[in-house]
């Protein structure tokens, strides 16, 4: 087994295993946090029904994000759904035999990695070419574009310039889930985009990639709107109900 | 204006966005408050010794008690959407006013302290040491933030910067740098009951005034009651509406639609102040106070039901956290929701008959309606959503023949703040109000120009003595400003029902 194998295989485990212990411990943190008061943002629907639907339209078509600003939507949307049609693309690295439906969407992968990419590079020149977004932009706002792009970058330029042995890469990635090493083709751009892979994997916890935990948190969009027929009283607020005069 | 050191600002042609004009605010600052209002708040009197220490401390003790913070202060992405959506950035193009740069005084000071990244890579993440250089801003700047909630409607992740605005007051008050306007009027409200310091014999006066001003102008003795044990309705109003005009010309309108409906009302002159001016310091504990002070009146008077008077900021604190703070309402009468708004007691009566009005009582006016940002995003009013826009809107139009909405930009859950809103309405922040009232005042300008509008109600205390005082900045008369129970006084047909 190569030394690039083994550096690989432990770079994931390595990882895998901080993105999920991290997102974890966030999403606990987030889910365990009392709200001491109702804020939803009104108009608010008034059952919860009503407010799976308005995450629904939040977290499917960034819903306020449209009423917000046109171009960031439609660069956001680019760069998210190309995002979405990669990763299911990706799929088949880790399923075998693989589902009928990832099959079916192979092709659109690739432009969705195309949209990915081009949607990225929207984005950063905003932080550039916009003054306002300029100023709020900092290192890490850029470094994250970067890593993103390079991903795309990189995935991309294996299937259009220099291939590499797609067979080999599922059955090393196969191989992690056994837990039984197998090795990995030592091309270059495949080194680069994973290693960007597993980059992301790690400061995804620690980054402003926790939005996406965090949308489905927001108090002021997961709220129901029933103050006055439902006391809402946070744990560490109960016992000042004894406190008071009458 | 003659006395004035700054700029009104000029309308902007096409509503373009200001360019950025660093620093252009960082000289607007309320003033401090001296121990004798921060004391009896419980506040430390001056800046504490360890403050550095003691303000980080305090945000991880926020931290655990409050969700929206730990989601809001992560979640951010830096995308932009909110920066041209405040009206204090509109007006005065510093940038620290746009709401996400606002959010990153006290996100940096997050980072550094409770994230591993800001922890470790300080300069990449923008993670900062809590100085005296970040106080300075923070006392600025969370102090040019209305908490309005305009820039929650527009960002992707309902990011709230009122919310952090208001840890940031705490945070600043629990290390003894506290406004002298809000602190000041908390302890008033603690000894004598409202934000004026009217004292109960002061607004027995009062009313009394009101009932002979009535007599005389009707001819129906409508009754302005104070303290009536066993009445039916405790009505909890803005204090500004027992003397300022155009405040009280509402306070009138109510006491005629309750003389109409034949409903038995009452204030209390122990809980005479409907704004709850902790919720701008963003303290639980004091919130919790000011609200048990409407829980022991109702429970001295013995009323059957709570009606809170035209006013914004006290609506939100009403509607969305009474129950919280002073409830549960069992010995209330379980018909009524509690608390209501006048506004939706009025509307029902228009609706069922109890009180009829005649719009041509105000022919001479051409209205627009101001939604009160509170009001708008932080509540609502009767059984549906958006009743917060319709409900006042159809009172309007039910006293009035002519009226028009200004640019839906500016309207409904998109409304600007007046300028005045969370905490700043003080005449050591005139600039500031001045400025933030641009975006409202644009619109106001359109409907003037191309509608005949005469008039621009509203239905919060904050709004109207914040357009009453900056509206001559912009060339308009302040008796344009009026209240909506100001049209309904006027339109409702007093007297026996069968003449109507
Ligand atoms: C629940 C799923 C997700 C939702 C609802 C969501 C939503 C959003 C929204 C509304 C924005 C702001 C608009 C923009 O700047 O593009 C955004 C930005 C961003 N998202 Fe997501 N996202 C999700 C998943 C992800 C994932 C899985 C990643 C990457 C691994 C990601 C990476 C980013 C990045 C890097 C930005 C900032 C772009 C910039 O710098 O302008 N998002 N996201
Ligand atoms: S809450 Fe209102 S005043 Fe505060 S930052 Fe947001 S838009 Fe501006
Ligand atoms: S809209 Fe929300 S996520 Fe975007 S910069 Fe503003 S606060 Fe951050």
């Amino acid at each position: 087994m190569s030394a690039l194998t083994i550096i690989y295989a432990v770079l994931f485990y390595f990882a895998t295993a901080i993105l999920i212990i991290g997102v974890a411990t966030k999403v606990k943190s987030y889910a365990t946090t009392p709200s001491p008061l109702k804020i939803p943002v009104m108009p608010a629907p008034m059952t919860r029904t009503g407010v799976v639907f308005r995450m629904f339209r939040e977290v499917a078509f960034f819903e306020s994000l449209f009423k917000s600003n046109r171009w960031i939507w439609i660069l956001a949307i680019l760069f998210h759904a190309g995002l979405l049609l990669a990763l299911v693309r990706h799929i088949r690295y880790f399923i075998d035999p693989t589902w009928g439906w990832v099959v079916f969407i192979q092709p659109f992968g690739i432009y969705g990695g195309m949209a990915m990419v081009a949607g990225l590079l929207g984005l950063w020149a905003r932080r550039f070419l916009v003054e306002r977004v300029r100023y709020i932009s900092g290192p890490s706002d850029h470094l994250m574009l970067a890593l993103l792009v390079l991903i795309g970058a990189t995935g991309l330029a294996m299937k259009f310039v220099a291939r590499t042995d797609i067979i080999q890469v599922k059955v090393f990635f196969l191989g992690l889930l056994r837990f039984d090493l197998q090795p990995l083709p030592a091309d270059a751009p495949l080194l680069i985009h994973l290693g960007a892979v597993a980059t992301l994997m790690i400061v995804f916890p620690f980054s402003k990639l926790l939005h996406v935990p965090g949308v489905f948190f927001s108090p002021s969009r997961t709220q129901i709107d029933d103050a006055r027929e439902k006391r809402h009283l946070a744990p560490w607020a109960a016992h000042m109900d004894a406190d008071r005069e009458a | 204006m003659a006395d004035q050191k700054f700029e009104t600002p000029k309308f902007r042609e096409l509503r373009e966005n200001p360019q950025i004009q660093e620093g252009a605010m960082a000289h607007s600052q309320p003033f401090i408050a001296k121990a004798e209002h921060n004391e009896p708040l419980g506040f430390p009197g001056e800046l504490v010794e360890n403050w550095e220490e003691k303000a980080v401390e305090k945000l991880g003790e926020l931290l655990e008690k409050n969700k929206a913070l730990r989601v809001y202060l992560d979640s951010c992405v830096k995308c932009g959407a909110c920066t041209d959506k405040c009206h204090y950035f509109l007006g005065t193009g510093d940038p620290k006013n746009m709401p996400v740069a606002r959010q990153d005084l006290l996100r940096s000071v997050y980072r550094r302290h409770f994230t591993t990244a800001g922890k470790l890579f300080p300069k990449l993440v923008g993670a900062k040491e809590m100085d005296k250089e970040m106080l300075d801003d923070w006392y600025k700047y969370f102090h040019q933030c209305s908490q309005c909630r305009r820039c929650a409607v527009f960002c992707p992740y309902g990011i709230d910067t009122a919310e952090i605005s208001m840890a940031a007051r705490d945070i600043m008050d629990h290390i003894g740098v506290g406004t002298k306007y809000s602190n000041e009027i908390l302890a008033k409200v603690h000894v004598i009951g409202n934000n004026l310091g009217l004292p109960g014999p002061a607004l027995v006066n009062t009313m009394e005034g009101l009932e002979e001003d009535v007599e005389e102008e009707t001819g129906i003795p409508v009754k302005y009651p104070v303290d009536v044990e066993g009445a039916d309705v405790l009505l909890i109003t803005p204090s500004a509406d027992f003397f300022a005009e155009p405040h009280v010309d509402g306070l009138i309108g109510y006491g005629k639609v309750f003389h109409q409906a034949g409903i038995n009302w009452t204030v209390s002159s122990y809980a005479s102040e409907a704004a709850n001016f902790a919720m701008f310091i963003g303290s639980y504990e004091q919130m919790h106070k000011v609200s048990n002070r409407i829980r022991k009146a109702a429970l001295d008077l013995g009323v059957k039901r709570i009606i809170f008077g035209e006013c914004g900021h006290a609506w939100r604190v009403a509607y969305s956290f009474l129950n919280t703070f002073a409830g549960p309402w069992d010995f209330l009468d379980p018909k009524y929701p509690t608390p209501q708004h006048i506004l939706e007691v009025t509307h029902e009566l228009i609706q069922n008959g109890g009180i009829k009005l005649d719009a041509s009582a105000n022919d001479d006016k051409v209205l627009t309606f101001h939604d009160s940002c509170n009001v708008a995003r932080a509540t609502r009013m009767g059984n549906m959503e958006g009743g917060q826009f319709i409900i006042p809107r159809e009172v309007i139009k039910a006293s009035v023949n002519k009226f028009v909405d200004m640019d839906p930009q500016t309207t409904c859950e998109k409304t600007f703040c007046c300028g005045g809103g969370g905490g700043l309405l003080t005449d050591d922040l005139m600039e500031l109000r001045v400025k933030g009232a641009l975006p409202r005042m644009e619109a106001l300008n359109d409907v003037i120009k191309n509608h005949g509008v005469t008039h621009m109600a509203a239905i919060c205390a904050i709004c109207k003595s914040q357009f009453t005082k900056v509206m001559p900045y912009y060339g308009f008369d302040m008796d344009m400003v009026v209240s909506v129970h100001q049209l309904v006084s006027e339109a409702i047909q007093m007297g026996a029902k069968e003449t109507v």
